[in-house]
């Protein structure tokens, strides 16, 4: 099932008093409800959580101005970079809380984020402590390969 | 009318990608070029409506890297890829995955490339379409069986070529020329394919001495309708590198030209074959003899375009879209005679890749000239990828013109910072052997004392 399609549909959920919705299509279905507040996914096919550490800031090629690069100035710390293309995701599911705040302590192992690429939900992790000093992206937006996401201090 | 393809993500990088993004543009459809860290200051990628990073230099990382190119196009509400020539063009399996992911792939089905990149299949099903192949086993060699591959081989006659099946393009090859060594040549043929392709089957072909490489062109749309555009001479090679092209091949009949390129055209209806595709012959003595199918647009498409008028990249996309070909085979006539010249990133004369800054880009021009190439002045070649920075076409009323057009073509180009084999081409452009035209597949080599 295209994830598209259950981006529209969740979006659909939250916009109105509904408080489940299950579609078959074919062979694959999807049931999506909300629970006091909060809206949940149960996806039976190819949804699947995996871990991957976030690589420490790449050296920028030379002269090359990337994505993101503006919203660095002035900014003490190391930037996380997203390792794949995909899109970026603060919380777990949709209306539970994101995994960091600006001014959060982190430690090694820690879950950033989420970047969800071809049905697959990867963690990135964070790879020292520190405090997240900016979050550089918005929920649900799409990121590139070495896109900055986060100054951590 | 079916409807058009809004958006094209172009899975690929240099002069082809900003060929297919100028075919997109014409066709009024958006596009997303998607680039390695190296290359984001390509021409097309600049051009592009919306640009993808999908990855590090490396090309297995990037260009070569199935699930971040699917994922880009998630991102980026894609409706149809475009891989290119190289890459990821003749993997059945991206696009199988590019077509269950929701987008259309635009080239022919995966069954289609899978058939046709397992060489003895491939074999296999022109012989059933009536095209004409290299006498050989029709099939793969068994080890258990070493009495009737020597039986074979004996009927076919020696020099014999061992090939591998999972191999093409010259790589997976060796030449017998007596029975003494034929065993032992399979044995290790067979080992290279297995490491090289994960694949060990291999077979044989009768090795023709002096060949030329002729290959014909294609389209088929998805409505059973095949026409073909004609052929090309790419016999100018060195180490199995393309290095001239042109079209028509020199020499070659009109009764020829329609006698096989009606075959190939039918063999495309049996098989259901969708999009552009090339059929590569070796000819020899006035006959022809298929060795293998590209399922994919060629580097060398432009000679073709030039004496058809006739935009291959452009009908691949309409075909894609579910269009009806716009041409019957009545339609297509071979007008003039173009020459192309790859121009790559290279010293003439030691073939050492040169990559760096491109200080000076000045592009030649005039009648019949058409320069495809992403470089421009202040660009920088990457080391990552393959030499070849652009190729130069010459169309003339006549064979004649067009080598003269070449060489002044030649003489005008300024390429400044780097070093590139046009010193090379022009003397090829000069040889004798080139000029009467007809040179086979082992000239160039010949000539530059390899």
């Amino acid at each position: 099932m295209d994830i598209r399609k259950v981006k529209k549909l969740i979006e659909l959920l939250e916009q109105s008093n509904v408080a489940e919705i299950e579609i078959h299509e074919g062979e694959e279905s999807v049931r999506i409800s909300r629970h006091g507040g909060a809206t949940s996914l149960f996806m039976p096919q190819g949804m699947a959580m995996q871990q991957v550490p976030a690589p420490t800031a790449a050296p920028p090629a030379a002269g090359a101005v990337k994505p993101g690069d503006e919203l660095l100035d002035g900014l003490a710390g190391e930037v996380v970079r997203s390792p794949m293309v995909g899109t970026f995701y603060r919380s777990p599911s949709p209306g539970t809380g994101p995994f960091i705040e600006e001014g959060q302590k982190v430690k090694a192992g820690d879950t950033l984020c989420i970047i969800e690429a071809m049905k697959i939900l990867n963690q990135i992790e964070c790879e020292r402590a520190g405090t997240v000093r900016r979050i550089l992206v918005e929920n649900g937006q799409p990121v590139e390969y070495n896109q900055p996401l986060f100054v951590i201090e | 009318m079916p409807a058009m393809i809004e958006k094209i993500l172009i899975a690929n990088r240099g002069e082809i990608a900003l060929r297919v993004l100028r075919a997109c543009r014409e066709l009024g459809i958006r596009t997303v070029a998607v680039h390695s860290e190296a290359d984001r200051d390509l021409k097309h990628v600049l051009l592009a409506d919306e640009s993808v990073c999908i990855g590090p230099a490396a090309s297995r990382d990037s260009y070569l890297n199935i699930p971040a190119i699917i994922s880009a196009a998630e991102v980026t509400d894609t409706v149809a890829i475009h891989p290119g020539y190289g890459f990821l063009s003749e993997n059945s399996d991206f696009a199988e995955r590019v077509e269950r992911s929701g987008f259309i792939f635009i080239g022919p089905r995966p069954e289609t490339i899978r058939l046709m990149g397992d060489k003895v299949s491939a074999i296999a099903a022109m012989k059933a379409a009536g095209v004409p192949c290299v006498p050989g086993s029709d099939g793969p060699l068994d080890d258990q069986d070493k009495k009737r591959t020597l039986e074979i081989a004996r009927a076919i006659g020696y020099p014999i070529m061992i090939k591998a099946s999972g191999g093409g393009g010259g790589r997976g090859m060796r030449v017998v020329n007596s029975e003494a060594t034929l065993l032992n040549a399979i044995s290790l043929t067979r080992a290279e394919a297995a490491a090289a392709f994960n694949n060990d089957m291999v077979y044989m072909e009768k090795y023709l001495e002096n060949p030329r490489h002729i290959e014909f062109q294609v389209l088929a749309d998805q409505h059973g309708h095949a026409v073909y555009l004609g052929e090309r001479d790419c016999s100018m090679q060195r180490r199995h590198q393309k290095v001239v092209e042109e079209a028509p091949a020199p020499g070659i009949t009109a009764a020829q030209r329609a006698e096989i390129g009606e075959r190939c055209a039918q063999a495309c209806r049996d098989i259901g074959y969708r999009g552009a595709g090339t059929f590569e012959f070796l000819y020899e003595d006035g006959r022809f003899y298929f060795i293998e199918m590209n399922t994919r647009v060629q580097v060398e498409h432009p000679v073709t375009e030039m004496v058809t008028g006739v935009d291959v990249v452009k009908e691949q996309i309409l075909i894609a879209a579910g269009e009806h070909l716009h041409y019957a085979q009545e339609d297509i006539t071979i007008r003039g005679h173009a020459i192309e010249c790859r121009i790559n990133a290279e010293h003439s004369d030691t073939f050492r890749p040169s990559p760096g800054k491109i200080n000076e880009f000045h592009a030649p021009g005039g009648p019949g000239i058409r320069m495809d190439t992403h470089i421009y002045s202040g660009y920088t070649v990457p080391s990552h990828y393959d030499s070849m920075i652009g190729k130069l076409i010459a169309h003339g009323e006549t064979r004649q013109v067009a080598i003269a057009r070449m060489c002044n073509a030649l003489r005008e180009t300024v390429i400044e910072g780097i070093d590139t084999n046009i010193k090379l081409q022009r003397t090829i452009l000069r040889d004798a052997a080139f000029e009467a035209g007809g040179a086979n597949i082992h000239y160039l080599e010949k000539k530059l004392g390899l």
